[in-house]
């Protein structure tokens, strides 16, 4: 069809016109600027490259890699893993780097969690309840993190000391070492059912996709819970009991200066992460308002025509379509948790910033130093955007 | 606040030097070769000395707003042996993890910051200690109520230590051989990390005994904490240069020696103008410039150290005036014909 209307003349192709060697040529300017600037490029690179090598080398200043192999003999408060100073500098750096994770991750689910609903708050109808939303959006927002973060740290500091601790409930204290809950002394099968939970979390999900295809095949709605339940909570509760049921608690218990045993949070921690979360609870908050303000209001109303509850018109219709407003800037906020938490340093928790800066301090390598800090938030922070654009993939409106 | 415009100026500092290793033409940049720290000192008109954040007795500034103390005095003498005027010292307060970029990138001169002399330090930092003025020992302070007598005492304690120092190294070293559990506190400001201990964040505070003595020193009071008596490690303190200007190097490791000497022969604040023409001893005239050239080997004027001395005294009058207030004794940094004393200075000739 197409071919019989087409103009035969739109068909032909351009005359190849021979590149000609002038500066009239618009080619030759094009790749004349193009290779000019790769040029200049790459000769700040090598210029700023060789230059510290030498001025390295005129300063006996030490370089390499071999001082990851060195022991490191700095001792460290907080470690998911085992730890001690004679481990190496690699094993101290990855420490340091879980504890930057441990409060990156757990920062920004808490932060996403309050700054949602502090957003919604922010839109209630009650009149009190959003002017309160609003004071603390509007303060949290205008001090400096930093000044948060030592307002926090500072409180924590004045708690009473380990003996005189808030006893509130048996086997939980609170006092200036930190927050100390009874726990259970952790042993293989404990990981096993966690990664037990883990797998059935997953399944649960692929059950609920397979459900819900069925349900736009044939209309008819299908319970997921019970087989959810089973599967996250019944899989690894048998996990555990085929390797043996093990059971010890471990409850904290004051002897000599500080407490033993229990599950510590550590009042560095807990500052940091308090700091974190609710500062940058405040911009999520912002954003989810905006998200969900920027949903007409006809759906609002055509939903409630329906007769649906405000909670299902929220949840069902307002913030599907909310997220792909909420998504892309809700990015920059994780980043931003994630960067922010190098403000550690101030308050004395060892993330990998301040474990990279004594690492350097001691072995006077500040280039690899340096070098190692920007691979880590690099790395971490690729990781969260390649994530959210997938998830913002995800979620996009499909058009039809 | 104040805080962070320190932790700015830190990381500032960190990355000039970075920037400066990076992007500065070599030879520009690294006086200690082709001109000299002395005659980049002299072209400038000041001298820029690296000293502590603020430590009672060896660096502070004053209510005026005038730095004072053990290690400010050695930077007025090097300027002293210089300029002839002890007014001319920038002084950059550097924390303990900034201190070595600080020199490297030639942002001070020299660092006069009580840092300890190690191997490690000697020779992968690119820098060098030309002497030692302060020989110091780790030690352990508690607050009185804690009932502590002794550092063995302090198992399952909670200890306040800065990063980045020998002291943190000790401290894991020294736990380990006395089978002691701790935890650490590690907050980079000196400022911050004493307001822990403070507040019971921690049980003990560790670092070398002068800084303790200090620290004890500055509370409203003071008898509420002890020193506990164990001294865990060596801490000789010294200045810092660059390495590879021996030059200068050598300048810095005299004027201290000169110190020293003048307090052996009780040359003083008070004596030494009428000293450097009246005395007879060969010694004296030597060291106030009066016979030989000795200044003039070092690249100053001959009369260097009556200028020096008539300007902060002696080591001996030196430490009285800023460390004897602070509660420390002369113990090892008594004169070498003292029992017990370590400070020694080999002939001016």
């Amino acid at each position: 069809m197409s071919d019989a209307t087409a103009d035969p003349r739109f068909k032909r192709t351009a005359p190849k016109r021979p590149m000609k060697l002038s500066w009239s040529d618009e080619r030759v300017r094009a790749i004349f600027w193009q290779v000019l600037v790769v040029g200049i490029l790459v000769a700040i690179v090598w210029w700023l490259v060789t230059n510290t090598q030498r001025n390295l080398e005129i300063r006996r200043i030490a370089t390499g890699w071999g001082f990851l192999q060195r022991e490191a003999g700095l001792p460290i408060a907080e470690h998911m893993i085992d730890y001690s100073p004679t481990d190496n500098y690699l094993r101290a750096l990855m420490v340091g780097v879980l504890n930057t994770l441990k409060v990156a991750i757990v920062g920004i689910i808490l932060a996403t969690i309050l700054g949602t609903l502090i957003g919604i708050a922010r839109l209630s109808k009650n009149w009190l309840v959003s002017k309160i939303a609003g004071i603390y959006v509007e303060v949290i927002r205008d001090l400096p993190l930093l000044l948060q973060l030592l307002f926090w740290y500072t409180i924590l500091q004045g708690l009473p000391g380990p003996r005189q601790a808030i006893n509130p409930i048996d086997g939980v204290f609170l006092s200036n070492r930190g927050l100390l809950l009874p726990w259970i002394q952790w042993e293989g099968a404990h990981t096993a059912a966690l990664l037990a939970a883990l797998v059935g979390f997953v399944l649960t999900w692929m059950y609920s996709d397979l459900m819900r295809a069925k349900q736009m095949e044939d209309g008819q709605p299908r319970r997921i819970w019970p087989i959810g339940i089973l599967l996250i909570i019944g899989g690894p509760i048998a996990v555990w009991a085929l390797l043996g049921a093990p059971f010890t608690p471990d409850v904290p218990a004051l002897r000599g200066f500080n407490f033993r045993g229990g599950l510590v949070m550590s009042p560095e921690y807990f500052a940091l992460l308090v700091g974190l979360v609710t500062y940058t609870s405040g911009f999520i908050a912002e954003i989810v308002r905006a998200g969900i303000q920027s949903v007409h209001s006809g759906q609002w109303e055509a939903a409630q025509a329906l007769g649906l509850k405000p909670g299902v018109v929220l949840k069902q219709i307002v913030l599907p379509q909310a997220l792909r407003v909420i998504v892309p800037p809700m990015t920059s906020q994780y980043l931003n948790i994630t960067k922010n938490s190098s403000l550690a340093v101030a308050i004395g928790y060892q993330d990998i910033v301040s474990i990279a800066n004594t690492t350097l301090n001691q072995t006077g390598q500040a280039i690899e130093g340096i070098a190692i800090i920007m691979a880590v938030y690099l790395s971490i922070s690729l990781s969260i955007s390649l994530f959210m654009n997938w998830y913002n993939s995800k979620i996009a409106l499909v058009e039809r | 606040m104040t805080f962070f415009g320190h932790t700015l100026k830190a990381g500032l500092r960190a990355l000039a030097a970075l920037t400066a290793l990076a992007a500065a033409p070599a030879m520009a940049q690294a006086p200690t070769q082709a001109t000299g720290t002395l005659d980049a000192i002299r072209a400038r008109g000041t001298l820029i000395c690296g000293v502590n954040t603020g430590l009672a007795g060896f660096a502070q500034p004053n209510s005026q707003g005038v730095w004072t103390g053990f290690d400010v005095e050695y930077c007025r003498a090097l300027a002293v042996a210089i300029f002839n005027d002890a007014s001319k010292v920038r002084y950059v307060p550097t924390t303990a993890q900034v201190r070595f970029t600080a020199l490297q990138s030639g942002e001070v001169d020299v660092l006069f910051r009580n840092t300890t002399w190690t191997l490690s330090r000697d020779t992968s930092l690119g820098l060098d200690f030309p002497a030692i003025n302060f020989y110091d020992g780790q030690g352990f302070m508690v607050k009185r109520s804690a009932n502590v007598a002794s550092a063995r005492d302090l198992d399952g304690a909670t200890i306040c230590v800065q990063p980045g120092t020998t002291t943190e190294q000790n401290l894991a070293d020294w736990a380990r051989g006395a089978r002691i559990r701790f935890t650490p506190v590690v907050i980079e400001r000196l400022e911050d990390n004493i307001a822990a201990y403070l507040a019971g964040r921690c049980d003990a505070y560790t670092t070398d005994i002068s800084g303790l003595a200090a620290t004890r020193a500055a509370q409203s009071q003071p008898n509420d904490h002890v020193i506990l008596p164990e001294v865990i490690s060596k801490e000789p303190l010294g200045p810092l240069v660059r390495h590879g200007d021996q030059r200068f190097a050598d300048l810095v490791r005299w004027v201290h020696f000169g110190l020293i000497t003048a307090e052996e022969f009780e040359v003083t604040a008070a004596n030494v103008v009428q000293l450097s023409t009246t005395d007879t001893r060969p010694d004296v005239q030597r060291l106030l410039g009066r016979t030989s050239e000795l200044g003039q080997m070092l690249g100053v004027d001959n009369r260097w150290m009556v200028n020096i001395i008539r300007t902060t005294g002696n080591y001996g009058e030196i430490f009285t005036r800023h460390l004897t207030p602070i509660g420390l004794q002369r113990g090892p940094n008594a004169l070498w014909s003292t029992p017990g004393g370590l400070q020694y200075a080999p002939p001016f000739r």
